[in-house]
């Protein structure tokens, strides 16, 4: 079953296409990858499916639902989360509190509940807890729920978005470069992670450079160029893809792994 | 129960017996009562600007303002139309509302230093109504006699003590106001937008809303400590709504430490006090206090309670490193002793650090 569904998607900086007519499926329970040279329109097009920019043509439907002009909240609230390229955490917050964060949307009591102690905040709160450290655990970063966001190695640190983003319930999660800046040896465990989130009802949409990951993860994979669908389909057509060894595969002599521009 | 190990709910516990207990030391020295009971009213208004800036982090300068209001409300209403107390106090507190509310609409669409610039205008504005519309304001003259609250036979409010209780009670229900948000999923979005908007933006919170809502609640609690000014001094001018007002709340808070349950009280308290020690110097109080503040701010930027709170959080750390300490050992001894074992050590873990812990969230 298609769960997004974007058709023609563009927007429009001043005279500049950041997307332009992009279409693209994204599959219950399959892991989708988007790649494409810097500049290609990834974290634009990722901020127009979560709601941060609206777009200038096109539509989004997020089962069956027509979402190209929610907002932010909305689109969360609906089931879509995201992490961000730069690692974004609230930094003097503890990874547990960060979690917590990601619950926010999920709850329901006022001030009135909290104020008042009602059952119906003290039922919130044991939920909010018991989610947020099952994410945290499932994250496989529980043993530093205590620890300040800033304080902890990177890679933990990209745990906990996921963590965060998981606790918020969504059916679709958009990973911004998820291992950006984890080590070569840990991407793989990390790749792991992120392989189990079907399994657990979270269809993924990915941005990621590193390209063996890529391969080895995704089962479609989107290539844009200049805001532009370049090509779309399994790892190995897109291998094989002469216009995509020529635009981005080829562009670099070696293997783009390990690059860390941002 | 963790509570009663919490340094932190022991701190403020003291800190409100401390001054509940004031009467006793006081009782017959009118003069200090109304002192410390006029710093409690700041000490509301104070934990409005809490929730504006404390919580939410933008900076408002319109607390002053909102204070004003509460304070002509309450004046106004109680003489020149001889409302009772109580229903003019409830007037004012409504007014105080719903003009927040409306300042906010507009003030929010701007951020950072022009929302301080902006919420100072509004503030400025407020003075500059009440000081210059005599028809209804008597400008400079001020009002005189505001009312007692009604006691309705059972007590009489007219006595230092009793209007002491009264605000007393008042500013106990605005800390655990304070302490409740704090721990709630609600004080949880507040923070979240004080550290990062578009990080809060992502995980769905509706950061233009909840602003909205903390200013117009920061309205509140300055109208409810303007209201009770008023009838405790029983006169009024326009300097109580004054930007110095504004100032003076703004130091409070810095003091005693923004975002924390206890800091607007402590903070109100100790400047108060401050402020009465240097008195004769009126004028050239600044001169001492300007240092004071600036030590405060190099040395303890969260105020006393943050720099106090530091304290408790490197004990807890402490603790827990101990704790996983002790569980990684177990959990090794159990490893060897059986597959299985790896499991209840980790749950071992989760409950041993999980008790003392516990509190970490509560300042």
């Amino acid at each position: 079953m298609t769960l997004l569904e974007i058709r023609g998607l563009g927007k429009r900086f001043g005279g500049l296409d950041a997307v332009k007519d992009v279409d693209l499926d994204v599959e219950e329970g399959r892991i989708t990858a988007v790649i494409g040279p810097n500049g290609a329109g990834k974290s634009t097009l990722f901020n127009l499916v979560h709601g941060f920019y609206r777009p200038t043509s096109g539509s989004i439907r997020f089962k069956d639902e027509d979402i190209t002009h929610s907002s932010p909240h909305n689109t969360v609230a609906g089931g879509i989360a995201r992490t961000f390229q730069t690692t974004n955490l609230f930094d003097d917050s503890t990874l547990l509190e960060n979690v917590l964060a990601g619950r926010i949307v999920r709850s329901k009591s006022t001030i009135f509940d909290a104020v008042f102690h009602t059952p119906r905040h003290r039922r919130e709160s044991r939920i909010n807890e018991d989610r947020a450290m099952e994410a945290l655990e499932y994250c496989g970063v529980a043993e530093y729920r205590h620890d300040l966001a800033s304080n902890v190695p990177q890679e933990v640190q990209k745990r906990t978005a996921v963590a965060m983003a998981l606790a918020t319930e969504p059916e679709l999660i958009l990973l911004d470069e998820p291992a950006g800046g984890i080590p070569e040896e840990e991407t793989a465990d990390f790749g792991n992670l992120i392989r189990s989130l079907p399994q657990r009802g979270v269809s993924v949409l990915l941005v990621e450079h590193k390209m063996t990951m890529i391969m080895d993860l995704a089962d479609t994979i989107l290539v844009l160029d200049h805001g532009q669908k370049l090509a779309f389909g399994v790892p190995s057509e897109i291998q094989s893809n002469p216009d995509v060894i020529h635009a981005y595969l080829g562009s670099t002599p070696q293997d783009p792994t390990d690059q860390k521009e941002k | 129960m963790n509570a009663l190990k919490n340094p932190r709910i022991i701190g403020t516990f003291a800190l409100v017996v401390l001054i509940a207990a004031a009467p006793l030391f006081f009782a017959h020295e009118n003069y200090a009562m109304r002192v410390i009971t006029v710093g409690m009213c700041a000490a509301i208004a104070v934990y409005g600007l809490n929730i504006i800036l404390g919580f939410t982090g933008q900076l408002s300068l319109a607390q002053g303002g909102f204070f004003g209001i509460g304070a002509y409300g309450v004046g106004l209403l109680t003489t020149d139309y001889d409302w009772s107390f109580w229903s003019a106090f409830a007037v004012s507190v409504i007014g105080t509302a719903v003009i927040g509310y409306l300042c906010g609409l507009i003030a929010l669409r701007t951020k950072d230093e022009y929302f301080a610039i902006f919420t100072m205008a509004i503030g400025f504005i407020i003075f500059l109504v009440i000081s210059r519309w005599e028809s209804v304001t008597h400008a400079h003259s001020g009002v005189n006699n505001v009312k007692f609250p009604e006691g309705g036979g059972l007590v009489d409010f007219g006595s230092p003590v009793a209007m002491f209780y009264l605000v007393f009670v008042i500013l106990l229900i605005c800390v655990y106001i304070t302490y409740a948000v704090r721990r709630s999923s609600v004080g949880r979005t507040l923070l979240t937008i004080r550290t990062s908007e578009d990080l809060a933006d992502a995980i769905g919170v509706r950061v233009g809303f909840s602003k909205q809502l903390a200013f117009a609640a920061s309205a509140v609690f300055g109208g409810i400590g303007g209201g009770l000014y008023a009838t405790v001094v029983g006169f009024i001018g326009p300097d109580s709504a004054s930007l110095d007002k504004t100032f003076e709340f703004l130091m409070f808070i810095l003091v005693g430490g923004m975002g924390t349950v206890a800091g607007p009280l402590l903070g109100s308290m100790i400047v108060t006090f401050l402020f009465e020690l240097f008195q004769d110097f009126q004028a050239y109080r600044f001169i001492v206090l300007g240092p004071i503040i600036v030590a405060l701010v190099i040395f303890a930027p969260r105020g006393i309670i943050g720099y106090l709170g530091g304290f408790v959080d490197k004990r807890n750390r402490r603790r827990r490193v101990a704790a996983a300490r002790r569980s990684a050992e177990a959990a090794e001894s159990a490893n060897r002793g059986g597959p299985s074992g790896h499991d209840d050590a980790a749950d071992s873990h989760v409950t041993r650090s999980g008790g003392p812990a516990a509190p970490e969230e509560k300042k």
